[in-house]
């Protein structure tokens, strides 16, 4: 069926509407009522490893054996609470369950959806109150949310067109066919305040103004899908969640700026973030919203896929553009920006995928509506993942100018374990850590850069009191020296050597000096280096040394305790640490106390974990 | 100056019969490089030179240069892997909760040298990859398409001996 008409999609919209009935977060029926019911569960990434698509067969099965024919069972995307997955909701009484197992199954069919009652022992604990939540908007993790780019994930079957246009989706390319000029596209969306949200944060309709002004018979609108930051999965669950979304925001892009073709660079590691993708391409052309005289306009646009292979400077859009062009990922000097020459020598633009996920929103809602949400220099919303040693591990996405202390105690529940919080890191291998002390900072591209750190891309990891500050340096510089492609001498050669650096400090083989060093070699690298990468790489180690001289100073001066010990009161001599020592540095003879060599220990834990009654005493 | 011999009989002309079908059917083969090496691990499972020549052959590209992107990029490899891969998720989420430890128990526990890969006997390949996104199962363990979650050193044993014992079972069943 093809739309060849403005009216025939708004006559679709009108006629799918009811498709979500029952979807309303405000329509809290009882459960005790009977009748047609959705069963929403969560299908990303996270849910999806914790087995969501076999739940998902099995209660389809176990429904139409139980004759519930009014029941569906829906397939979303990200709900966003990814500790507690895989997610149950159902529809329409809100009931939100968690942590899900082939198991339960049964007990929600019988209990649930034939009996009335809702299954109390699935519900979510409030960690604080230790009470039962039935509904998602009363967990504090939801309560300070809002969701723009996110609005369609955990809401909708995103393989299916006709829920994404059941929910507004496409009606936001109708109106800019029907009613705006490229221009007018361009200062809505500069009216906005929308600014990138791969990490730079440039305004997103500047952008576009400059590629439109480039006069060329072709011209390219690129989304960045490669997302590399480790521990940032924001787009991918954006992509996994709202394929439609993120397409219509490239076709009103490509309006815009005057480009027909669209093109996605996304990871190879992405699996199931490019089957979603390709299903909705290929639902949009069956439609006529992807191809030749979009809605019978003489608008052309279309879109294909590329993938990415495992190169973390490819999400710079200079490399980006020479991958795609099928060459090795090196970055190249600007200017000439892509808005000149791009992809192929053609003007192109290059924007991030949440940056277009709140396209169509702005379209429809005007930007007034965005406007008022958000600081001054940063409006709108921004998605994080916010993950290590928190409670609440997921996707969140809140106004800009939220505190982290906000994300990371009220949202994320606070530090896993009661454990002492120690940092966050924001921005990845391109960040810094702030501490304890800045946590009351309201987050936007400004402050986070005032204090040592910066927005990127979303990603954000919380340490708590165990984490060791040089060994995560360690860990970023190791990422970087990794990706980095070669080109430039500073960006090669001088991350490998921070990196030695660091490790012959960690060795405890350094000493002031090498601080002293290291600390001038990050600065010149930071000036030096070709793009972003390279001139990024020092930040998490200069900002670890900014706020945690202490434990710098400790390695060098060599008073760092790594090795493992015995307390002599509480062995027995049952030898197990000794046989399960992967380097035999634990001696001591049956029945009798033993002794680690720590000149020999690697620190591994095996002696600790092997011993029955912890003898073992961690360092 | 010797020319490196390519044993060109080793690549299976089945699986680059379907192939030539794929590169063929894109207009821009060259520029389209990346997938066609994208398909063609997919079709061999890796990248050895000679299917590398091969392709370089067939869309009229330096070898050198299709060597150059292979290398370049992490997700393509040179080497064969053994039976089941496992894959280490070094995220920071992951790492942050002890992946190091993890990755370094599989280490020990099959045995692997420094810069060694596959274990001896062929049958586990060990990565570290790049997050995979389950933040909320750190630290995350992939082997082949299944997914172990909250992953202990004191489980990697058992994880491989389970594994083991699969490869013996299907042994015994092809031997029937």
């Amino acid at each position: 069926m093809k739309l060849n008409s403005f009216d025939a999609l708004y006559e679709l919209h009108e006629n799918l509407i009811s498709l979500l009935d029952l979807r309303s977060d405000e329509l809290q029926a009882d459960e005790a009522k009977s009748g047609p019911r959705d069963i929403l569960v969560c299908g990303g990434t996270g849910c999806h490893s914790a087995q969501s698509a076999e739940i998902i067969t099995a209660l389809r099965e176990k429904i139409a054996n139980a004759g519930l024919e009014d029941i569906k069972v829906i397939q979303t995307g990200c709900f966003g609470f990814c500790a507690q997955g895989p997610i149950v909701k159902v529809q329409p009484e809100n009931i939100f369950y968690v942590q899900v197992k082939m198991e339960d199954l049964d007990e929600i069919i019988n209990s649930h959806l034939i009996g009335g009652k809702a299954v109390e022992r699935l519900l979510y604990t409030d960690p604080r109150t230790k009470e039962k939540q039935k509904h998602y908007l009363d967990m504090d993790f939801y309560k300070k949310q809002k969701r723009v780019a996110l609005h369609n994930c955990g809401l909708i079957d995103p393989e299916c067109i006709d829920e994404a246009i059941a929910n507004g989706g496409y009606l936001a390319i109708a109106k800019v066919l029907s009613s705006m000029t490229q221009d007018d596209v361009i200062y809505e969306i500069t009216a906005s305040g929308l600014r990138g949200r791969g990490g730079a944060g440039f305004p997103t309709g500047r952008k576009w103004g400059f590629t439109k002004a480039s006069v060329s018979d072709e011209k390219y609108f690129i989304c960045n899908a490669d997302e590399g930051d480790p521990g940032a999965f924001m787009d991918r669950s954006l992509l996994e969640g709202d394929p439609h979304g993120i397409l219509e925001g490239m076709m009103i892009g490509g309006y815009a700026i005057g480009a027909d073709t669209g093109i996605i660079y996304i990871r190879a590691e992405y699996p199931l973030a490019v089957y979603r993708l390709e299903t909705a391409i290929a639902q949009a052309r069956e439609y006529g919203l992807l191809g030749k005289n979009i809605l019978g306009t003489d608008f052309n646009f279309d879109v294909q896929i590329s993938l990415g292979a495992g190169a973390f400077v490819c999400g710079e859009e200079t490399a980006l553009i020479r991958s795609l062009e099928g060459n090795r990922g090196e970055p190249t000097r600007k200017p000439p920006f892509p808005a000149e020459s791009g992809y192929r020598g053609k003007p192109s633009n290059v924007n991030n995928v949440e940056t277009l996920a709140n396209v169509a929103s702005i379209i429809l809602k005007g930007a007034d509506w965005y406007k008022t949400i958000g600081t001054k220099g940063s409006k709108g919303t921004k998605v994080f993942a916010l993950a290590g040693k928190v409670n609440n591990i997921g996707l969140v996405e809140v106004p800009m100018g939220t505190t982290l202390r906000e994300i990371i105690f009220e949202i994320g529940g606070g530090i896993e374990g009661d454990k002492k919080f120690k940092a966050v890191q924001t921005g990845g291998p391109s960040g810094g850590v702030i501490t304890e002390a800045d946590l009351d900072t309201p987050i936007d591209f400004e402050s986070l850069t005032s204090i040592g750190s910066m927005m990127g891309s979303g990603g954000m990891i919380v340490m708590d009191e165990d984490n060791d500050m040089v060994e995560i340096a360690k860990f970023y510089l190791e990422f970087t020296m990794d990706e980095s492609c070669g080109k430039c001498t500073p960006c090669r050669i001088g991350t490998k050597r921070i990196y030695e650096m660091l490790e012959t400090l960690i060795e405890q083989k350094g000493d002031l000096e090498t601080l002293e060093k290291l600390d001038a070699l990050c600065r010149t690298i930071r000036e030096t280096a070709l793009c972003a990468l390279g001139q990024t790489a020092p930040n998490p180690v200069l900002s670890t040394m900014k706020y945690f001289p202490e434990e710098y100073e400790r390695y060098a001066k060599g008073e760092v305790n790594k090795a493992y010990s015995i307390d002599p009161e509480k062995c027995i001599g049952c030898t197990k640490c000794a046989r399960s020592c992967p380097v035999s540095c634990i001696s001591g003879k049956v029945k009798e106390v033993h002794v680690i060599d720590v000149s020999k220990c690697i620190a591994c834990g095996a002696c600790f974990t092997a011993c029955p009654f912890q003898a073992i005493v961690k360092p | 100056m010797q020319k490196t011999k390519f044993n060109m009989e080793i690549l299976d002309s089945c699986k680059l019969r379907e192939l030539d079908a794929f590169i063929e059917a894109e207009d821009n083969p060259q520029g389209r490089i990346i997938n066609i090496l994208h398909e063609a691990q997919k079709l061999f499972s890796y990248l050895p030179q000679e299917l590398q020549l091969y392709i370089a052959r067939k869309i009229n590209m330096p070898a050198a240069k299709i060597n150059g992107i292979v290398s370049f990029y992490s997700f393509f490899s040179q080497e064969p892997s053994g039976k089941y891969t496992i894959s280490v998720c070094m995220g920071t989420a992951c790492f942050v909760k002890g992946a190091d430890a993890v990755l370094q128990a599989f280490r020990r526990e099959l045995q692997l040298e420094e810069d060694q890969k596959t274990s001896a006997d062929g049958l586990f390949s060990l990565r570290d990859v790049r997050c995979i996104g389950a933040c909320g199962l750190a630290p995350v363990v992939t082997i082949n398409d299944r997914i172990f979650g909250h992953v202990k050193e004191a489980d990697v044993k058992g994880i491989i001996e389970e594994y083991r014992e699969l490869a013996k079972q299907e042994v015994a069943e092809v031997a029937q």
